[in-house]
């Protein structure tokens, strides 16, 4: 036993310290690529990151429901079109004036949340397919309501050019719903819950918690934020295309991972998924401006390739890290 | 339609008994294992056991009976050349996606594997590398992608769902940068051609003399369909590397631990589903002798996945049908078809197809104790 316990000491801190890279990996890579790029382009700081920023919150609402959802083990792939359905509800309701259309907005996805929770917590359906029938089921949804065509957006721009202390309202919207999530997930017993049920649900339910309203709560959430960020699209746009929202929910969950939040549930961080969003949408920012610099010429076609690339190499350097024995499956 | 019911039946027995040394949540305690006694069995299930397992056969006929009595020219050879042949496509990558789906995985990529392949074939028949050739290794080149999906999966053990995404993304920029390779034409273009050969998969059509005289004609692509769905649920019901993938699927410590090489079913399992998703990339670009990296395929992920489900496969692993993978691809397509050629518009028939697949999923669902 004595003479195990060294080894096992210095095998443990590896870990721990393998833990703390997979954990903050991805705050240190958007420091790093930020100190980069605000040395090597003129332009880099000042309204190009406003821009950045702005064009990133759709997705950080995403982000954020889906790090809920998927804490809690399971997946959420209905946020696409629900950002595409409060966007239209957005857009008709325009001319009502922004609370009417945020509202509709919202309330149209955590209607869509309410029927994931059903399915999955009261029907008992796997939130992979659950999730999948009413992606398709609201996307025809929406596009009834739109009429199959672009929705044009009347009451959009005051909202798009609202600024508070010079930063984007939209922008604060996003920052401030994380700090809360990320508050709640910390400090409250929902939020212990909502790990628990991710890391082991039988033992969760033996405990006494309520793992089915805790489920039904993050799906209900996810949809509410992803309304949300059909308001906010629909805020920011001229029009909302019959293509919004398709495959967002891909993104978000690839913003997760990057984040360093394990899709088998309970573990994560709330904020960590909004470095891994800013970090995706960072690199796509970059390679326009290696464009305009003349050292590289490539095409907005290469930026998937780029991403995929980065997915890659966050997910092999997060299996090293972790190593293969930590990983349950 | 007597023989895909039998078909169906055999391999739904067969699925659960082979599945049988894993637990196996949803499987019937009626599931006999000797075929003699397949007919009395049936019999003896309860209707409620019979809808749960044949849910979306059920539904198929009566989508066709309601065709037959209620739309206009709806006739056996309108049914196979219009609903059918639409179907082909989404049913054959739901096919390579049922035995990913069998090893307890799951494949995000086939829509951009299916563009990959069909820019490379067509890029290889513009340089002038004869048709046959160019398909050949436009498939080769598809099943390279399932060897990669596989060996991020078993070799470096990533979730599925997460190892795939990484080719959903990538893969689908990857195909738009191919155009790049074809002469004068920029990265993302759509790239035209015109040849018979490489179209055969597209809407050419084999011709049957009838014995009254006429002409039965059918779609290539519902033949290949044919093809695939008999080799493939041969292969899964009768060799060993079928009983090795639902096992792989059912218990995978289990199936390691008794000497089955999992890693190389789950590689076999990745490389066969995106070897197939090349071949209706390939269909794809014939359909419309041009090959868009930007829209071929695109989706095709949810389609092929709402298909499996459909069929009453757990995404959990250990227990496919291919037949009825088939028939729940049918089946969706039919009732798009049906719904719109009554005048319901495309979003109306995308909606009533959700609830169908929460309907039939909500059927299916194994027990309600838990």
């Amino acid at each position: 036993m004595t003479t195990v316990a060294p080894a096992l000491a210095r095998h443990n801190r590896r870990i721990e310290i393998g833990r703390r890279i997979q954990q903050q990996g991805a705050l240190v890579a958007l420091a790093l690529l930020l100190v980069f790029a605000a040395t090597r382009y003129d332009n880099f700081l000042g309204q190009n990151i406003t821009d950045m920023l702005v064009g990133d919150v759709k997705f950080g609402l995403i982000a954020l429901g889906m790090t809920l959802v998927i804490m809690t083990g399971g997946i959420d792939l209905s946020v696409g079109s629900v950002v595409f359905l409060g966007a239209v509800v957005a857009a008709q309701l325009g001319d009502s004036g922004l609370p009417a259309s945020f509202g509709g907005a919202v309330g149209a996805g955590a209607l869509i949340g309410v029927v994931n929770a059903v399915l999955i917590t009261r029907v008992g359906l796997q939130p992979f397919v659950a999730t999948l029938a009413t992606l398709l089921f609201t996307r025809g949804l929406s596009l009834s309501l739109a009429g199959g065509a672009p929705a044009s957006t009347s009451g959009g721009s005051g909202f798009r050019d609202a600024q508070a202390a010079g930063v984007p309202v939209s922008v604060l919207l996003l920052v401030l719903l994380f700090l809360i999530g990320a508050a709640v997930v910390r400090y409250t017993a929902f939020g212990r819950h909502v790990l628990a049920v991710g890391g082991n649900e039988d033992a969760s339910r033996l405990m006494g918690l309520p793992v089915d309203r805790t489920k039904a709560i993050v799906y209900v959430l996810s949809g509410v934020l992803a309304g949300l960020a059909g308001a906010v699209y629909a805020g920011q746009n001229a029009s909302v295309a019959t293509s919004t929202g398709q495959g967002y929910e891909l993104v978000a969950i690839a913003a997760v991972v990057v984040g360093g939040t394990l899709l088998t549930g309970g573990v994560g961080s709330v904020l960590a998924s909004l470095v891994g969003v800013l970090l995706l949408q960072l690199i796509l920012n970059l390679i326009n401006f290696e464009n305009a610099k003349g050292t590289i010429a490539i095409g907005a076609e290469w930026a998937e390739v780029v991403q995929g690339v980065f997915l890659l190499l966050v997910v092999l350097l997060q299996v090293l890290l972790i190593g293969r024995r930590g990983r349950a499956t | 339609m007597s023989t895909p019911t039998r078909d169906l039946g055999s391999s739904g027995a067969q699925a659960s008994s082979v599945a049988s040394p894993a637990p196996a949540p949803g499987s019937d305690p009626g599931a006999g294992s000797r075929p003699g006694n397949r007919l009395t069995e049936l019999r003896r299930t309860s209707p409620w056991v019979l809808l749960q397992r044949y849910g979306a056969l059920v539904a198929l006929v009566l989508l066709l009976i309601y065709n037959a009595a209620d739309t206009a020219n709806f006739t056996l050879e309108n049914f196979v050349n219009t609903p059918l042949r639409q179907a082909a496509p989404v049913a054959i990558v739901a096919i390579g996606m049922a035995l990913v789906i069998g090893t307890g995985g799951i494949d995000l990529s086939v829509g951009s594997v299916m563009a990959i392949s069909a820019q490379v074939g067509v890029i290889l028949l513009l340089a002038g590398v004869p048709a046959l050739a160019a398909m050949a290794l436009a498939i080769v080149i598809g099943a390279l992608c399932g060897a990669f999906n596989g060996a991020l999966v078993a070799r470096f053990r990533i979730q599925p769902i997460i190892a795939t995404l990484v080719l959903f993304i990538g893969g689908r920029g990857v195909a738009k940068v191919l155009s790049s390779l074809a002469e004068d034409k920029p990265s993302g273009a759509l790239l035209n051609f015109k040849d018979d050969t490489f179209s055969i998969l597209g809407l050419s059509k084999l011709r049957f003399f009838q014995p009254g005289g006429g002409v039965f004609a059918i779609p290539v692509q519902v033949l290949v369909l044919v093809v695939v769905a008999v080799v493939v649920a041969f292969v899964v019901r009768k060799t060993s590397y079928g009983r090795y993938l639902l096992a792989t699927g059912g218990n995978e410590r289990a199936s390691r631990l008794s000497g089955i090489p999992v890693g190389r079913v789950k590689v076999l399992a990745y490389v066969t589903c995106s070897g197939l998703a090349a071949l209706t990339g390939l269909m794809m670009a014939g359909n419309n002798s041009a090959s868009n990296p930007a829209t071929l395929g695109l989706n095709m992920e949810l389609d092929a996945i709402a298909a499996v489900a459909v069929a009453g496969t757990p995404l959990t692993g250990g227990r496919i049908t291919i037949w009825g993978t088939v028939v729940g691809a049918v089946m969706l397509q039919l009732l798009r078809y049906t719904l719109i050629s009554h005048g319901s518009p495309q979003q109306v028939a995308q909606m009533i197809q959700g609830l169908v697949i929460v309907a039939a999923l909500c059927i299916q669902r194994p027990g309600r104790s838990r």
